[in-house]
């Protein structure tokens, strides 16, 4: 089990770059590269301007999050530049604007604009780690349960179909309200990511274990299977070597899905309070925080980040459905 | 009939039977509850002394026996932070939390319908085009974003209705109502359509796609050869037909509305029991956390079951084909 995240964490992160780099093919013809542009996938990508818009919106979005520190006009986390003084200031549009801050400051005078591109960064780099941690113990728990079968698969499966029938929010908040419990309400701060990861991914693993053990059934019974038995290889070589890569497929565009329900989730918890703390705030804690100030008619610091998380779910989800009817040959 | 509500029974209790340990373990396990019982000059012997009248020393499976047993008669302890009983706090809120919840599944079910059959029947209108566009919109804003929107457009900006609360209550023996005041009219309009609206895109697209599948059939083609309105055709037979799917899965989805209320109580700071769970959470009032859990899992499981039930009585393929029953819809 211990090669497992390994192999496995690479499956949606790696294909990423393929997929939004896809569009300039030249640069080099590996057998890789001239296979994907020859694909069907890319095809229906280049005749599909809102799946185009979606990635670029996508892709924006991630080289912002990696480019924080560079792309943001201030750094909201460095106390030396905040200045109490610029607090609440409306878009630099409106009266009372500052030039320096394009869409307005919050009750501590940091910038929106540099609060939502720092916040975006904590809400996808949240959103990415639950995904893989959710990947690999539904794609770890799927192939087991699909391999072995017999008692271990009925309790995973059973497992699987309880916690499928609660939301996953709910799921996430208990499993948070708990690990806030164990490690104490004043560490929790700090612990803040680690926390929402560990809730988020693992209110997330059955939809990967589920179509995992699926394929994993259908692929056990094949010929190419019975041969490595027979020449005496290792089960769990077997597993890992033979039968994860042919599992994978459907997995990657799960994956992608499952990004928008975690940055969304996370979203959801850091707005009810028990996810990320003020002092590092994702979109949901910049919503939060907007939320309190709505009344008195500062709408800027509620309005702002609550589109950009609308904006990033949306164009996840869009490129997600794509993924899943690009991929899929029956409906073509 | 019988061997099937009995499998489904069994595998009912074996469900709330792992959620009530589930439960059982938070309670004991995360935190002390006698450190959170006490004050600071308690000594160590009063401590002890409490651990035994709580019956902290008894072997675990008398504790879990005892702890299954008082929640099976609704008692689930007393609430770390408010120091009342559990029960007595649910008891206070549950009717907020089901008059929300009922009201926003009836409004998603009488406006998702006729918006699903509209844009099912006029499949290229620009009427549907905007319906299914608003719909996938819908689907991307999450549920607190549409209520803050809703407080600042209706509430800050025009003034028309109260942004938080329930209004004026009125006590009907144990239930205490907001739905015969005027205020408390307006104050659920937004959060019941806030609460509504992810279910109601649900039910427009499912009942869509149901549609289109019908209108394809041959009994509909039949019933067009033999002359019979459009009106006879398209509600008398099609939109019959797609009803059960659109039952079904509203029965199940009441169970997550319930627990999304979490969420809309937050926001229009509805004195509900998802507003307490999320105190809960926030203060880690265990007793609390472990009564909300079992008592979400019972509302689960119950709607599961009648659902499953009535799928099996609605639906005469089941009747051969008992494996597919287990399917969640």
């Amino acid at each position: 089990m211990v090669e497992v995240p390994a192999t496995q964490s690479r499956g949606p992160s790696a294909s990423e770059p393929g997929l939004h780099s896809a569009p300039d093919p030249g640069a080099r013809a590996t057998g890789l590269w001239s296979r994907l542009r020859d694909s069907d996938v890319l095809y229906s990508f280049s005749r599909s301007p809102i799946t185009i818009t979606a990635a670029i919106v996508t892709a924006l979005f991630i080289l912002c999050a990696i480019f924080a520190p560079v792309v943001a006009p201030h750094n909201p986390f460095d106390m030396a530049t905040i200045d109490l003084m610029d607090s609440s200031m409306p878009p630099a549009w409106m009266e009372g604007g500052d030039s320096r801050f394009l869409l307005g400051t919050d009750d501590q005078g940091r910038g929106i604009l540099s609060t939502i591109i720092f916040g975006s960064r904590i809400s996808l780099l949240i959103g990415f780690a639950s995904v893989v941690l959710a990947t690999v113990l539904g794609v770890g728990l799927g192939l087991l349960s699909g391999f072995v079968g017999g008692v271990v698969d009925a309790f995973i499966m059973r497992v699987a179909e309880i916690q499928l029938s609660f939301p996953v929010i709910l799921t996430a908040l208990l499993i948070d309200g708990v690990l806030r419990g164990v490690l104490q309400v004043e560490k929790s701060g700090e612990l803040a990511y680690w926390i929402l990861i560990l809730s988020i991914g693992i209110s997330n693993w059955v939809q990967f274990a589920r179509t995992v053990r699926g394929s994993t059934m259908v692929e056990r019974s094949k010929e190419y299977v019975q041969a490595a038995q027979v020449i005496g290889i290792r089960s769990s070589m077997i597993v890992l070597r033979h039968i994860l890569p042919n599992v994978m497929g459907p997995v990657l565009v799960i994956a992608t899905i499952q990004l928008a329900v975690a940055v969304l989730s996370e979203a959801t918890l850091s707005f009810l309070g028990v996810g990320m703390p003020p002092t590092e705030p994702s979109l949901g804690t910049l919503i939060q925080i907007g939320n309190d100030y709505l009344f008195s008619g500062e709408w800027w610091m509620v309005i702002f980040p609550g589109s950009a998380l609308a904006i990033l779910v949306l164009a996840v989800n869009l490129l997600g459905d794509w993924l899943r009817d690009a991929l899929n040959p029956r409906l073509r | 009939m019988l061997a099937f509500i009995v499998r489904r029974l069994i595998q009912s209790v074996v469900v709330m039977f792992f959620v009530a340990m589930l439960a059982f373990a938070m309670f004991r396990f995360v935190g002390d509850p006698v450190h959170q019982m006490v004050g600071i000059e308690t000594s160590l012997e009063e401590r002890e002394a409490l651990r035994v009248k709580l019956g902290l020393r008894d072997p675990i499976y008398v504790q879990f026996a005892r702890f299954v047993g008082n929640a099976a008669t609704g008692e689930f302890g007393i609430s770390y932070q408010h120091q009342r009983l559990v029960s007595d706090m649910i008891r206070e809120r549950m009717p907020a939390t089901l008059e929300l919840s009922i009201i926003s599944a009836l409004f998603s079910l009488f406006v998702g319908v006729p918006m699903g059959v509209y844009t099912g029947l006029h499949r290229h209108g620009w009427l549907s085009k905007v319906f299914m566009t608003a719909s996938l919109i819908g689907i991307s804003l999450p549920t607190f974003l549409i209520g803050i929107l809703l407080i600042f457009v209706f509430a800050v900006l025009l003034g028309w209705l109260p942004s938080f609360g329930r209004g004026e209550v009125v006590e009907l023996g144990f239930w205490r109502t907001g739905l015969l005041t005027v205020s408390g009219l307006k104050a659920l309009i937004m959060p019941a359509f806030t609460l509504g609206l992810f279910q109601l895109t649900l039910i427009m697209r499912l009942v869509r796609a149901e549609m289109l599948e019908v209108l394809r059939t041959d009994y509909i083609k039949f019933a067009r050869a033999r002359g019979l309105t459009n009106r006879a055709v398209n509600f008398g037979h099609a939109l019959k037909n797609t009803l059960v799917p659109v039952i079904t899965i509203t029965g199940l989805q009441l169970g997550s509305i319930i627990a999304f209320a979490i969420i809309t109580e937050t926001v229009f700071q509805w004195p509900g029991m998802g507003l307490m769970f999320l105190q809960a959470i926030q203060n880690v009032d265990i007793p609390i956390m472990a009564a909300y859990l079992i008592m979400i899992a019972f509302f689960f499981v119950a709607i599961n079951l009648i659902v499953d039930m009535l799928y099996y009585v609605v639906d005469p393929r089941l009747r051969v084909d008992v494996a597919k029953a287990h399917g969640h819809g």
